[in-house]
C-alpha cells in the first residue's frame, strides 16, 4: 500500500525568502531597510500610532493599508485604557517575531505545525519608571516566553525550532542587545 | 631570480603535508617559512596548552605520532617536535626565516616576493594558517584604561596577569581552557558566553574524537553539508586535552565558581554590556550536542559496534536565573580582559583578486579562482577535519592532484594539446 506524504505547508514561502538571500550576494544593498511609525498624542497617556510605508529592496514600499494602534495606560494608573500599554506592545512584538520565526524555520525543515501558542510574561518594578528608586531599571526585570507547540516532530526538533527562531529574531535581538536610540527635537 | 614550479607558504603541518604530496609526484617546490618550522606552535601558544585531539589522531602523509601515549594529548613543544621530525624525515625543502612580502600574478604563474629572494613560480599554495591574528571586536577600544588586555596569542600563564578579577570573552576552546586555568589561580573569572559548540571529552567510555573519526563525521565533505558557510564559521569545540580526560563545559565552569554572563554586546560609559540571550545560546549548544550523539549512536547501531558503554546523555547546561547584564569596568573588579574571540588569517601580502567584499578568500575546496593558487588549513576547507592536524593529509592529497593537472594543462583540461 502506498503512503503519500502531503507536502508540509505552514503557509511560509520559503523559496521566496531563500531567493532574497541568494540575490544578496550580487546586490547586498537591497538588504537595507528602514521601518517607520508615526505617533500622535491624543490626550493624557493616550496616543495613536500609524504604520504605512517602509523602505527596502531598493525602494519605498507600503503596506496594503495604513495600520493604526492606540496606546494608553490602564484604569489602575488613573488613565482611560484606550489601548494597551507600550510595554505590552513590546511583548506582542516579541511573541509575533518569535512565532513567525518558528513557522519559517518549520517550513524550511519540512515540519508540519498544527498549533503554536506563546505566552509572554515580563516582570517590572514600578519604582523604576516612578523614579522612586535609582537602583531599579525602568524596563523589564526579565521576560519569559512559554511555547506550546503541536507539530509533526520530536520534542528535540520542536525545541530546536524555537531555539533557531530566537537566533534569527529581530525583536529578540533588539531587546537582548543594546541599540542606539537618537531622539531629536525639531 | 630563482624559479621553482611551486612555492608553499608556511612550514606548519599543512605546508609540510603538501610538500610531501608534491614530492610524491616529483613536483619541484620550496616552502617559505618566516620563522622556524611549526613557527606558531613555538611562539603563539600558552604554556599549558595541549592539543584537544588525542595523539593517535595526528596522522600526516606517511607519518604519524610515534610516542608512548597514543591516547594522550600533546603539548605545544611536543607538537613542535613532531612537526620538526616530519620535516626532517620527509626532507622538506624549507627556507626558514624567509618572510613572504607579496604574491602577485605574473607571466606563467606568480611572482613571490620575500625579504630575501623573489621567486618566479607556476603555482602557489597558501599554508600560512587560519589563525595569524586574534580577531578582537572593535568595542575593545572602549574599554577603560588600566585594564590589562590579552588574547590567546599573547596569554601564557595566569602568573602574568595582575591579581584580581578577569573577564574572559568567548567560551570556545581557548576561552574555556583559559577560564578554567585562570580561575584556579585564584583570580575570579567572569566568562562572557556567545555561540559555542558543547562537547564531552568522552562518550560511552571512548574519546569523542574517536567517535567522530570512526563514524565518518570528521570526513563529511564541504560539498555535502547543507550550509557550508555556517559550518565554516562554527566556533571551536569546547574541549581540552588533559591526562584525566576532563570535560570543561559551562556546567563544570560554573560548578567551580566561574560566573557566566551573556555574549559581550557592548562597552558603554565604562560598562560592559552583556546580551540577554544566554539561555538560548546554551539551549542551542545542548540541542546540537544531542544531535551529534544521536548520529554517533545511530552509527554504532547501524554498524553493530558494541564497544564502549551504553548510550548516555548529558545534563542540560544550567543557566543562572538572572545573569548580570552589565559589569562596571571602572570599579576595579575586573583587572584583566582576555579576548578569546577567535582568529583570522593574515593574507595582506596576497596581491591577487581572490577576496570577496568582506575580505575573505574565495575558494572552492581550497582551489581559488586564480589558476594555480591554492589554500590549505582553513576550517572545513574540504572536510570537517580540515582544521585538525589530521585533516591536512587528505586535503593536501586532493589539492596536489588538482595542482598536478593544472601544471600539465594550465589553460584548462579538455584541450587536445594536453590529452
Amino acid at each position: 500500500m502506498a503512503v503519500t506524504n502531503l507536502p508540509v505547508d505552514n503557509g511560509v514561502n520559503v523559496e521566496a525568502l531563500l531567493g532574497v538571500r541568494d540575490a544578496l550576494a550580487d546586490t547586498p544593498e537591497i538588504a537595507q531597510f528602514q521601518w517607520r511609525a508615526t505617533c500622535s498624542w491624543v490626550k493624557g497617556t493616550h496616543s495613536k500610532s500609524s504604520v504605512d510605508t517602509f523602505y527596502g529592496f531598493g525602494g519605498e514600499q507600503h503596506h496594503k493599508t495604513t495600520f493604526t494602534y492606540d496606546a494608553d495606560h490602564p484604569l489602575a494608573f488613573a488613565a482611560e485604557d484606550n489601548g494597551v500599554t507600550p510595554v505590552e506592545y513590546v511583548l506582542v512584538a516579541l511573541g509575533s517575531c518569535l512565532t513567525a520565526g518558528v513557522a519559517a524555520v518549520a517550513q524550511q525543515r519540512e515540519i508540519q505545525l498544527r498549533s503554536v501558542q506563546a505566552t509572554i510574561e515580563a516582570e517590572m518594578d514600578l519604582h523604576g519608571i516612578l523614579g522612586a528608586d535609582p537602583e531599579i531599571r525602568n524596563g523589564f526585570n526579565g521576560i519569559t516566553v512559554k511555547y506550546k507547540i503541536d507539530a509533526d516532530a520530536t520534542s528535540d526538533e520542536i525545541r530546536a525550532l524555537v531555539a533557531q527562531s530566537q537566533k534569527r529574531s529581530a525583536v529578540y535581538d533588539a531587546i537582548t542587545n543594546p541599540t542606539n536610540i537618537t531622539v531629536e527635537v525639531a | 631570480m630563482p624559479k621553482v614550479t611551486t612555492v608553499v607558504i608556511g612550514a606548519g603541518h599543512c605546508g609540510l603535508a603538501m610538500s610531501r604530496c608534491l614530492a610524491d609526484r616529483s613536483i619541484d617546490h620550496v616552502i617559505l617559512e618566516r620563522g622556524e618550522t611549526a613557527n606558531s606552535w613555538r611562539t603563539q601558544r600558552w604554556d599549558s596548552l595541549r592539543l584537544l585531539t588525542p595523539n593517535w589522531l595526528t596522522r600526516l602523509p606517511g607519518y604519524s605520532y610515534r610516542g608512548v601515549e597514543p591516547d594522550g594529548y600533546m603539548t605545544a613543544p611536543q607538537v613542535v617536535q613532531l612537526i620538526d621530525e616530519y620535516a626532517g624525515v620527509t626532507g622538506a625543502p624549507v627556507r626558514t626565516r624567509t618572510t613572504v612580502t607579496s604574491v602577485r600574478p605574473a607571466d606563467g604563474g606568480y611572482l613571490v616576493g620575500t625579504d630575501q629572494d623573489s621567486w618566479e613560480v607556476r603555482a602557489v599554495v597558501l599554508a600560512s594558517g587560519a589563525c595569524n591574528t586574534a580577531a578582537v571586536p572593535a568595542l575593545h577600544e572602549s574599554v577603560p584604561a588600566g585594564i590589562t588586555m590579552l588574547t590567546p596569542m599573547s596569554y601564557r600563564t595566569p602568573g602574568q596577569l595582575p591579581e584580581g578579577g578577569v573577564l574572559v570573552v568567548g567560551a570556545s576552546a581557548s576561552g574555556i581552557q583559559i577560564a578554567d586555568e585562570v580561575h584556579r589561580s585564584g583570580r575570579a573569572v567572569t566568562l562572557a558566553v556567545g555561540e559555542h559548540v558543547r562537547m564531552p571529552r568522552s562518550y560511552r567510555g571512548l574519546d569523542i574524537l574517536w567517535w567522530m573519526d570512526a563514524s565518518g563525521v570528521l570526513d563529511e565533505r564541504y560539498d555535502e553539508v547543507p550550509d557550508i558557510v555556517r559550518a565554516r564559521n562554527l566556533p571551536s569545540m569546547q574541549l581540552v586535552g588533559s591526562a584525566n580526560r576532563v570535560t570543561i563545559d559551562l556546567n563544570a565552569l560554573s560548578g567551580m565558581g566561574v560566573r557566566l554572563v551573556g555574549r559581550l554586546a557592548g562597552v558603554r560609559d565604562g560598562h560592559a554590556q552583556f546580551s540577554g540571550s544566554l539561555p538560548n545560546l546554551c539551549a542551542l549548544a545542548d540541542l546540537k550536542l544531542g544531535r551529534l550523539l544521536d548520529t554517533l549512536d545511530g552509527w554504532a547501531d547501524g554498524t553493530g559496534f558494541d564497544g564502549g558503554g551504553p548510550p548516555e546523555r548529558f545534563a542540560s547546561t544550567e543557566v543562572p536565573s538572572s545573569p548580570p547584564l552589565a559589569l562596571d569596568l571602572r570599579n576595579g573588579e575586573i583587572r584583566t580582559i582576555i579576548w578569546a574571540t577567535g582568529f583570522r588569517p593574515d593574507l595582506s601580502w596576497l596581491d591577487v583578486p581572490v577576496f570577496n567584499r568582506k575580505g575573505h578568500l574565495i575558494h572552492d575546496g581550497g582551489v581559488t579562482a586564480w589558476p594555480g593558487l591554492y589554500v590549505l588549513g582553513m576550517p572545513f576547507l574540504r572536510r570537517r577535519k580540515s582544521s585538525l592536524i589530521d585533516g591536512a593529509a587528505a586535503d593536501a592529497f586532493d589539492l596536489t592532484a588538482h595542482l598536478a593537472a593544472y601544471l600539465a594543462c594550465p589553460a584548462g583540461r579538455g584541450l587536445s594539446a594536453c590529452s
